[in-house]
């Protein structure tokens, strides 16, 4: 039943990390931009739910609140920083993404304090195998609502002219600008969209685990770790390594113990770098 | 003319500059002790940063105000320089190499947090400026022979051994098995230790011994290893996330055990935040308020809560009332000292045998406080949901009996 239980554990967790490296897949895809403060907007999500709860509203609204107010959050760091940055090389990107990160981080801070907080959503917990296993509804609810949107998303991506502009822009950036797409409209949406995506996640870790204003950096390495296993503009990529990466922590925590929980998920990642490594080079020499 | 214009503005400069440094460089100013502390005021422990300032402020306060402090007869009043270290341990040694070789301190009031004290403590070592601080609980700071050094609050490893000894007494002197989650950080870590020298000394059992994470906030699977060993005590320590996460799972999670205790609950502000969930845990600390402890300053721990209370708009947890009490003990120093030179006033700091509203202070060759013991409170909640923080343990102080076993989840 442990096993059970901690393969459950994991996809659930995973599935909320997929959310959140779903954001950050799609906008280094179509911008080239790692985003350091990935885990800070999935943390300011997270404030939107929890400052609902503290004045009566049930937290699970906030994802719908949050992605909206996140969106806009996402539109003015683009046209603030983000714009300047983009047809730059990766590192400049990284560092200023980096400042925004630190930014937000003393921002929240000052504005909401330095406590631990959450938002209780009293959903219960749901028994299965004659008790044995055990999940709280809340990690049920949250894994729901991330398919949910990613589900969302996807057909988004695929129906609607933007989503397809958005696709074009991240397959060739120069060729959909001489055909017409409003690149610069593109990127706005697509950091407003992943910003959107963090909000909800966010919010779903308001009502799951705890938030705090520093707490942003652990989110955005492991939505970073997904993104590099999966590989860019895979979406079901996105999906099956997070779940895989959450099953495979879940039990390295049982069978190693706690303290090498994120070091085994590292160690892990060298692997899977080693192995692409040496695959290309393999495909090298074939085409040689 | 515009030469003239120069020298005049350099040498009116140097002027300024230099009085402005007289001024400053010194430890006492007219009739004021200036003591200089680095605080956290912004950064993950302003929290607790402010809470520790105010504790401060308010003693500064009442002592001035009740006659100050009297040396060599005449009378002199506390006054704090206080810097922001920005929760970084880096910017407090800077910051306390600064109010010592700059702004002339020799007596220190301590940071928050073991971390940043640990940062100070080699500084006001090399420049024998006496410290007395308040938040720095790692036993760590007490075995490195700093001279200096002074905490009036009980050292980490006795934080839950006494919750150790509690399950023992309750399981008839008879051993118990207990399972630990404690954060990889020094202070968690000195508190396990604290409990492993528990289980040794009662002959328990230790049946998990997990290291969470600083940067994870999910201890599902720990607990899933509680419900399979059903241990007799779960211990955890992980600061306020690890309180507020531990509840939060165990009452997600159905986790059974008898006897639940951890640190940081007034901090996580565990009640307010879990309601009821969090009833019955068993919480290691400093100061409660219902303590008989007295002083002249602040009478006794009903008094000090009322009035800081009044003054703060919350009731004071118990980083607050400590840094009070670092007060009053620097006070009865000077005044035993009779004197400002810093190694009198060390010498009478190390020979201080006092009680405050917070505890008796009395300090061992190492400078940690060994006459005041950790209080165990239990958090109990009344049927409309209200709850709140009795102390159990020891029972000279107790003012409610501690409920044992936990009721299991399904009887709630």
């Amino acid at each position: 039943m442990i096993s059970v239980q901690a393969c459950l554990d994991g996809i659930l967790l995973g599935i909320l990390f997929a959310l959140i490296a779903y954001g950050m897949a799609l906008q280094w895809g179509v911008m080239n931009i790692i985003n350091i403060a990935q885990g800070d907007l999935v943390i300011l999500g997270g404030y939107i739910a929890y400052f609902m709860y503290l004045y009566g509203i049930h937290p699970a609204w906030g994802v719908i609140v949050a992605p909206v107010i996140m969106y806009f959050v996402g539109i003015a760091i683009y046209k603030l920083v983000i714009n300047k940055v983009v047809d730059r090389d990766l590192f400049i990107s990284i560092l200023a993404t980096f400042g925004i990160s630190i930014l937000f981080m003393q921002l929240m801070n000052f504005a909401f304090g330095a406590d631990v907080v959450l938002a209780n959503s009293d959903y219960g917990t749901t028994m299965l195998f004659n008790n044995n296993v055990v999940l709280p509804n809340s990690k049920i609810f949250s894994a729901f609502i991330s398919i949910l949107f990613a589900i969302c998303l996807v057909i988004y991506m695929k129906k609607s002219k933007l989503g397809r502009a958005i696709r074009a822009t991240a397959q060739n950036a120069r060729a959909a600008k001489i055909l017409g797409v409003d690149t610069e409209k593109v990127y706005a949406a697509t950091f407003g969209i992943n910003a959107a995506l963090c909000g909800v996640a966010g919010a779903l870790i308001s009502i799951t685990f705890t938030i705090h204003p520093y707490m942003g950096l652990p989110y955005t390495i492991r939505s970073f770790m997904i993104v590099i296993v999966a590989g860019l503009g895979n979406l079901p990529g996105v999906a099956m390594s997070g779940m895989g990466l959450g099953v495979f922590e879940e039990f390295a925590d049982y069978i190693l113990g706690t303290e090498f929980r994120i070091g085994s998920v590292f160690l892990l990642l060298v692997l899977i770098l080693i192995y692409r490594r040496f695959k290309l080079s393999k495909k090298r020499e074939y085409l040689k | 003319m515009r030469l003239n214009k120069i020298i005049l503005s350099f040498v009116s400069a140097l002027v300024i500059l230099f009085s402005t440094s007289v001024a400053s460089f010194a430890k006492v100013v007219g009739d004021k002790i200036i003591l200089g502390a680095a605080i956290s005021l912004t950064g993950k422990y302003s929290s607790n940063g402010v809470h520790t300032q105010n504790g401060y402020n308010m003693a500064v306060d009442r002592i001035n105000n009740m006659g100050g402090v009297k040396v060599g007869g005449k009378t002199y009043k506390f006054d704090i320089i206080y810097y922001d270290d920005e929760s970084n341990p880096k910017r407090a040694a800077q910051l306390a190499e600064r109010l010592i070789s700059q702004d002339g301190v020799e007596f220190m009031l301590g940071p928050y947090s073991s971390g940043l004290t640990k940062a100070i403590a080699p500084v006001t070592e090399k420049y024998g400026v006496p410290m007395v601080e308040a938040n720095g609980a790692s036993r760590s700071l007490f075995t490195k022979g700093y001279k200096y050094l002074f905490a009036v609050l009980a050292p980490a490893n006795l934080y839950l051994d006494v919750a150790i000894d509690l399950a023992v007494e309750k399981n008839n002197g008879k051993g118990v098995t207990v399972a630990m989650a404690f954060e990889q950080d020094a202070f968690s870590q000195d508190v396990r230790l604290g409990v492993l020298d528990a289980i040794k000394r009662t002959g328990s059992k230790k049946v998990i011994d997990d290291k969470l994470p600083k940067e994870l906030n999910d201890m599902a699977a720990t607990l899933v290893k509680v419900k399979q060993m059903k241990p007799d005590v779960l211990v955890v320590s992980g600061h306020t996330k690890g309180a507020l996460t531990a509840i939060r799972q165990i009452s997600e999670m159905k986790v059974d055990v008898p006897m639940l205790a951890m640190t940081h609950c007034d901090a996580a502000k565990l009640s307010k935040q879990h309601g009821k969930n969090s009833q019955y845990a068993l919480c290691a600390s400093q100061w409660h308020k219902t303590l008989t402890y007295k002083d002249d300053f602040f009478k006794d721990g009903m008094t000090y809560d009322a009035d800081f209370t009044k003054e703060f708009g919350y009731a004071p947890p118990y980083q607050a009332a400590e840094s009070s009490a670092a007060l009053l003990v620097f006070k009865d120093a000077f005044e035993r000292a009779n004197s400002f030179d810093q190694k009198k006033v060390r010498d009478a700091l190390a020979a201080t045998n006092m009680q405050t509203f917070y505890g008796n202070i009395k300090f061992a060759p190492g400078g940690q406080n060994v006459d005041k013991p950790m209080v165990l409170f239990q958090v109990m909640c009344d049927d409309a949901g209200k709850c709140e923080n009795k102390v159990v343990a020891p029972t000279k102080w107790a003012s409610a009996k501690l409920i044992h076993p936990i009721p299991s989840w399904s009887k709630r």
